[in-house]
Formats: structure tokens, C-alpha cells, sequence
């Protein structure tokens, strides 16, 4: 019989792997991809809780996560874009004009 | 549940379980972006697969429209747009890649841990799988959206009119560029 741990730990080694992705690459794209992995990972834990606790709220977060998701990849991809045309590289050790 | 039901539950879980982390490392490992975004399509495919066994079918359909659809048609938007230059990033030193795998493995079992040692609180909710299949997962959901919800919702909207509005502002061509005019043109 499957419990709510067993969705809960799927999605802590998701999370993790998307912090992973974060860390280990330099490419914008790929860091992006991460973060999605990420959320997708707690959406993952949220509708697991709200199975398992017969209660919907967890479920109608996700939808709300899912835009904020949606949201955030057309301004960083936007972003990915237009630092493109500006400086030829995209690399993000590389981009450090803001730094203090 | 029969001892068949539950087994063939298990059996799918561990499937597309496997399948997702299995995708997921393909994302983090692949060398093109290209194969990193047909990877992340497979997670988000064995995710709406946990969705169904959760008894989110409309949850399950949502998270392929928006994301197999909407989100990674977009990441290959860009990496068309960006691919040739997007090989020219190198990766992190070896010692900054093995830090970073031993912080996340660590990170990851912790989690682990915490979950399996905590106790589920008691199913008091009433939205029990006979209720909600009874009255329709879409029609639940609905409901609550347009009801207790409501205030998110709305919030949610506008948020997205702002990424609509910012992704143009942002990724805006500037039409008209003193000098070399084959700026226009990349």
C-alpha cells in the first residue's frame, strides 16, 4: 500500500536534483530547468498532503504555483533573451555588472 | 483495496518514479540543452502520472498543457533562438561539481529522513477520492476556485497580465539603433 511517504520522498530526491542542476550548470537555461524541477517537486508534495489529508486546498496551491511557474519562465526567458542581445554571452559567472 | 489494485498502484508508482528521477538526473547531466528539455518533458509526463494516482485527474491534464505544453515549448523557443552560443558555456571545476553533488545528496536524504520519520495528521478533510470522484475532480476544484479561493485567483491573474507585459518590455527588439544595423537583424 502506497502512504503519503513514499510521494514526499520522490519529491525530496526531485528538489534535490533540480538544486542540483542550479548548482552544477552555467548555462541560464538548464538553471531555469532547475527551478522548475524544483517547483514541480513541491507541487508534487502538495497534492500527495492533500490526498492523503482528503482536503483540496493543497491541490488548488498548485494551480496557483503552476502560474507563478508559467510567470517566471516567460520574464527569465525574456531575461535570457535580452542579456543575449546585450552582451553575446550568456554564461552567468560572466554576468556580474550589478555586483557591489 | 484488492491485493491486485494495490500491487498494480505500486507498480505504476515505482515505474514512473523511476522514470522521473531518472529524467531528472538527464537534465542535470546532458551535455545539449536540447536533450535537457525533452528530458524535463519526461519528468513533467511521470509527474501528471503521480497526479492521476492521486486522484488529480484534472491536475494531471493541467500539468501536461501547461508545462509539457506551454513552459518547454518555450525553453526550445529560446535554445533555437540561442542554441550555437548556449555550447560555449563550460561547466563548473570538479571540485565545485563534487561540493555541490555531496550538499544536494545531503540536502536530499535529510529531506528524506524528515518525511519518513513524520506522522500524518489525521484525514479530517471532507474531500474524500468517493467524494471527489462523486462530484467531479474539475467540478471540486472549480468550486473552490471561484468560492474560498477566490482572492488568489484574481491575484494570480493580474500576475500573469505583469509577465505577459514584462516578458514584451524585456524581450523587446529596439527598433531603431544608431551604427551598425545588423544589430536588428540577430
Amino acid at each position: 500500500m502506497l502512504t503519503v511517504t513514499h510521494y514526499t520522498v520522490l519529491s525530496a530526491i526531485l528538489f534535490s536534483i533540480g538544486a542540483l542542476a542550479v548548482l552544477i550548470r552555467r548555462n541560464p537555461l538548464i538553471m531555469f530547468m532547475g527551478i522548475e524541477l524544483m517547483l514541480n517537486a513541491v507541487n508534487l508534495a502538495f497534492v500527495a498532503f492533500a490526498r492523503y489529508l482528503n482536503n483540496m486546498d493543497g491541490q488548488v496551491f498548485v494551480f496557483i504555483v503552476l502560474t507563478v511557474a508559467a510567470a517566471e519562465v516567460a520574464v527569465g526567458l525574456a531575461l535570457v533573451v535580452a542579456i543575449f542581445r546585450a552582451r553575446e554571452n550568456v554564461d552567468v559567472d560572466e554576468i556580474d555588472a550589478l555586483k557591489g | 483495496m484488492t491485493d491486485y489494485g494495490a500491487f498494480m498502484e505500486a507498480l505504476v508508482f515505482y515505474l514512473f518514479a523511476i522514470l522521473g528521477v531518472l529524467a531528472a538526473l538527464g537534465v542535470v547531466i546532458a551535455r545539449s540543452p536540447v536533450r535537457s528539455a525533452l528530458s524535463l518533458a519526461l519528468v513533467f509526463l511521470a509527474l501528471a502520472a503521480m497526479y492521476v494516482l492521486l486522484n488529480a485527474p484534472f491536475l494531471a491534464v493541467a500539468q501536461i498543457m501547461i508545462y509539457a505544453g506551454a513552459v518547454l515549448i518555450l525553453f526550445l523557443f529560446v535554445i533555437m533562438v540561442l542554441n550555437p552560443r548556449l555550447d560555449l558555456i563550460g561547466g563548473r571545476t570538479a571540485a565545485q561539481t563534487v561540493a555541490a553533488v555531496i550538499f544536494a545528496a545531503a540536502f536530499g536524504v535529510l529531506m528524506s529522513v524528515t518525511f519518513a520519520a513524520g506522522q500524518l495528521a489525521p484525514a479530517t478533510g471532507v474531500f474524500t477520492p468517493e467524494y471527489v470522484s462523486e462530484a467531479g475532480h474539475v467540478q471540486v476544484i472549480g468550486a473552490l476556485l471561484f468560492s474560498e479561493f477566490l482572492l488568489p485567483f484574481e491575484i494570480a491573474s493580474l500576475l500573469l497580465l505583469i509577465a505577459i507585459v514584462g516578458a514584451m518590455v524585456l524581450a523587446r527588439r529596439e527598433r531603431v539603433r544608431h551604427g551598425d544595423p545588423r544589430q536588428d537583424l540577430r
